[in-house]
């Protein structure tokens, strides 16, 4: 089977990455009893001999000794990671496997991706090379970065650019988290956009994040729960939203539950590539078939359920009201709403006791509600995973290449705009070696170039559908 | 006389498996109303096809299992030696570790030619272990990248290195509404390819089989599973042993002896030779009577029809062609299978 590695760049990327990292081993803790080293786990984790006290050789077969993720850690801070190295995690990360430096980047795209990237590449390649050849059979890379500060934006995309460079055949799937408008970092529209261009030109996939759906997310189970609705009956290590199994002990901290999200979203994205089903899902699957055109490939993901309820037997209504929740745009993971924008490309991942008629029946009844382009109106792509996500019996994650992510791009567009036009804050940037106007207006050009991709799909919604005439054969 | 399957991608490991599992377990059924000599016949006749036997030990498929990650291969064979009936030689596979992406030029253009040594060496030590060889029956999907791009290849090489055995490809056509986004391309440019190495294409269409399951059968969760193994019960029907077109008491040597049939595949013959009948009084699967039909008819007009014109309607707008030339499959050669199949298309078109 084939391996992947997690690099988790800034504050924000080592804290989802963290707690990737915990529900992962409770996943594979809940599926795998024997404590063998099984092919699954070898997708994220080698299994380590440290008998001998530190990182011995790997052990390929057999029982579990210690197991290690396939990490690199990146922070130009300590603070992040350091916690990591001294809470509960600290022995599935190897310790060589970081790269920090003590200052930050000062909110600065320019700091992280210039000043920094120029310093660290070596140790970052050196680093990278060591992850990839403890794998046999390296697939992808998993870049989780937020795009509104200095060191996950401005380093993140120049590892990025690395990855691209050293590893051109490793599909490279970045989780991205954007900034909201009130975000209380002002130069963050100058971080995203100048950010975004390098996601534009050098990702094979992006997953868009926004905290203001992580946070209507979480808000929303909170009521759900505390309004009495669901009383007891609602099995806790079931939210989607919840760390109850994993290692953490201690109190949660504010951004955990919404950071478990995401941490859930890379889980189920990945299952069906370690799990066996009935339909597989492999990753290069995934960008083969929601990526039409190489620069379309934002995907707007969905989980669904956000709980279970603990009774057992669940009805094939309850199953089917997982398939509407995952087109509902309170259930998106950016502020968007697909149902009513027009989709290139969908895909399906079921997790669980699903089987194919489940899946046909949901899609033949949510089909009409939905906006396909033209050229691919039975456009799904889907897979069935059997084993489901730890507290579910059953799960679904939709990934959607859809024209709602616009109005995310428009927005940022607009607010790089408003402190643009004003040179506000330019100065910081342009004094950093290597960086130039032109970076901006490239990056900026870069973005509207984008949102005008978007723009021409969108102008074909709901237009007269003119199939193009069939080749004609001489008989 | 025997025949060699090969098994190609995850679903034609599945479906594989479970056209054994229908085999075996008919050869140890009820014989029915046929006496026990008869059944004896049967058995042996059914044996020498499908399976090796080896002293003390459950017979062994005569397959080739060929997938580009382990996942499912590994299922298939530890799931048939459980059965306890039968079993795979676990030295007839070859796997890789990361598929092919859904991507038809992923599996013809790079997995074939790496693979192809090892894959044909597999073979060739399958068909010597047949005292005679009949010839070969692959079983693939169209939709994905294995079974449909690795699977066309294979397939080209199996004539190459067999130019007189008889090759009958499975296919499998995938539901309408998509199993794979890119699956009308796959399938296009499978169909295309094996037109040109294939003896024979056997189809069976998902939608058509989740019919039967849902409205034949009763079936409530209809699982792959379920529909694998209605695939498996009429493919059984149709490989188990019959007598002979002359009729009298010996069992057809050959299974796929009946698709040589000529008047099977052109409608310029008389239409009484146009049909024929084989038949048997042991009973298959514990069915009191049964008959399965295999016909070259306009009915797969449609499918066909509409397959083309999904994938022309897709490549007009160039949407995923980046995902296939980088792998060296370039619009021209997508031209070249959509010409080829529009001739397929007109060919039956014409017949009415």
């Amino acid at each position: 089977m084939a391996q992947s590695v997690v690099v988790q760049v800034g504050q924000c990327g080592n804290q989802v990455g963290c707690r990737f990292w915990d529900l992962a081993l409770r996943e594979h803790a809940a599926v795998n009893k024997n404590g063998i080293y099984d092919e699954a786990l070898s997708s994220f984790f080698r299994n380590v001999d440290t008998r001998g006290g530190g990182d011995g050789p790997g052990i390929y077969k057999g029982k579990i000794c210690s197991l290690k993720a396939r990490a690199l850690l990146i922070d130009m801070e300590e603070g992040v990671v350091n916690e990591i190295l001294q809470g509960p995690l600290r022995d599935v990360f190897d310790s060589k496997q970081l790269i920090t430096d003590v200052s930050g980047s000062g909110n600065n795209w320019a700091v992280g991706h210039k000043l920094y990237g120029y310093q660290y590449r070596e140790k970052i390649v050196e680093k990278l090379r060591k992850t990839a050849e403890h794998c046999d059979c390296l697939q992808c890379f998993f870049i989780i970065h937020s795009m509104g500060g200095g060191t996950g934006s401005g380093l993140g995309t120049f590892v990025l650019n690395v990855l691209e460079d050293e590893f051109p055949e490793v599909y490279r799937f970045v989780t991205s988290v954007y900034p909201s408008g009130e975000d209380d970092v002002i130069t963050s529209p100058y971080n995203s956009v100048l950010a975004m261009k390098e996601l534009n030109e050098h990702a094979d996939c992006v997953l868009p994040i926004e905290n203001e759906s992580l946070f209507d997310i979480v808000n929303k189970i909170h009521q759900m729960i505390s309004s009495g609705k669901l009383g007891s009956t609602v099995k806790q290590n079931s939210l989607v939203t919840s760390s109850a199994g994993s290692a953490r002990t201690v109190q949660e901290k504010p951004f955990d539950a919404m950071n478990n999200i995401v941490a859930n979203l890379l889980l189920n994205l990945t299952s069906s590539a370690r799990f066996e089903g009935s339909l597989n899902m492999d990753l290069n699957e995934i960008s083969m078939n929601l990526v039409p055109f190489p620069r379309l490939h934002y995907l707007v993901s969905s989980l669904t359920p956000l709980y279970t309820l603990a009774d057992v037997n669940v009805p094939s209504r309850r199953l089917d009201q997982m398939f509407s929740d995952a087109f509902s745009r309170d259930h998106q993971l950016i502020q968007a709403d697909p149902k009513h924008s027009l989709y290139l490309a969908c895909a399906l991942l079921v997790r669980g006791n699903v089987q194919v008629s489940d899946l046909r029946r949901n899609i033949e009844r949510l089909k009409p509600s939905l906006h396909f382009v033209s050229w691919n109106q039975e456009g799904w792509k889907t897979g069935l995973c059997s084993v489901p996500p730890v507290g579910h019996s059953h799960s679904l994650l939709a990934l959607a290449n859809n024209t709602c992510v616009k109005p995310t791009f428009t927005e940022l567009k607009d607010r790089f705009m408003k402190l643009y036009k004003k040179k506000a804050h330019l100065h910081h940037y342009l004094h950093i070696d290597g960086m130039e106007q032109s970076c901006f207006s490239e990056a900026i050009s870069s973005l509207s170039d984008l949102i005008e991709e978007y723009n021409e799909l969108d102008a074909t919604k709901g237009g007269p559908r003119t199939d193009p005439s069939r080749l004609q054969i001489a008989v | 006389m025997s025949i060699v399957t090969v098994q190609l991608g995850q679903c034609g490991n599945q479906i594989g498996h479970e056209v054994f599992n229908a085999i075996c377990s008919d050869v140890h059924g009820t014989h029915g109303l046929c006496s026990k000599k008869e059944n004896e016949s049967y058995h042996d006749a059914c044996k020498e096809r499908f399976f090796c036997e080896e002293e003390s030990e459950v017979p062994i498929a005569r397959a080739v299992l060929v997938d580009m990650e382990p996942k499912v291969i590994s299922q298939t064979l530890s799931m048939a030696a459980r059965s306890g009936y039968w079993k795979y030689d676990d030295r007839s596979r070859f796997c890789q570790k990361q598929g092919s992406g859904n991507n038809w030029a992923n599996g013809y253009s790079v997995h074939g030619p790496r693979h192809k040594e090892v894959i044909m060496n597999l073979v060739q030590k399958e068909a010597e272990k047949c005292d005679r060889l009949g010839g070969f029956f692959t079983i693939m999907s169209m939709a994905g990248g294995t079974g449909s791009g690795l699977g066309a290849f294979v397939t080209q090489c199996l004539r190459d290195a067999f130019p007189t055995s008889f090759i009958l490809n499975h296919v499998i056509w995938p539901y309408g509404t998509g199993e794979v986004i890119v699956q009308n391309y796959n399938s296009v440019l499978t169909l295309s390819h094996l037109y040109q190495s294939s003896d024979a294409l056997l189809v069976h269409e998902n939608d058509v089989i989740h019919k039967i399951c849902a409205q034949l059968m009763n079936i409530k969760q209809i699982s792959f599973r379920d529909v694998n193994q209605v695939i498996a019960h009429q493919l059984g029907s149709v490989f188990q042993p019959t007598y002979t077109a002359e009729g009298g008491l010996h069992y057809s040597r050959n299974p796929l002896g009946s698709f040589r049939d000529p008047s099977l595949y052109t409608s310029w013959l008389n239409p009484r030779d146009a049909f024929n009948a084989w038949k048997t009084p042991r009973a298959f699967n514990k069915y009191e009577k049964s008959a399965s039909l295999v016909s070259n008819s306009q009915f797969l007009l449609k499918p066909l029809d509409n397959v083309v014109g999904k994938a022309w309607n897709m490549f007009a707008s160039k949407a995923y062609i980046h995902q296939y030339t980088k792998f060296g499959i370039e619009e021209e050669d997508f031209l070249d299978s959509f010409t080829a199949l529009e001739q397929v298309i007109s060919s039956y078109t014409i017949l009415c």
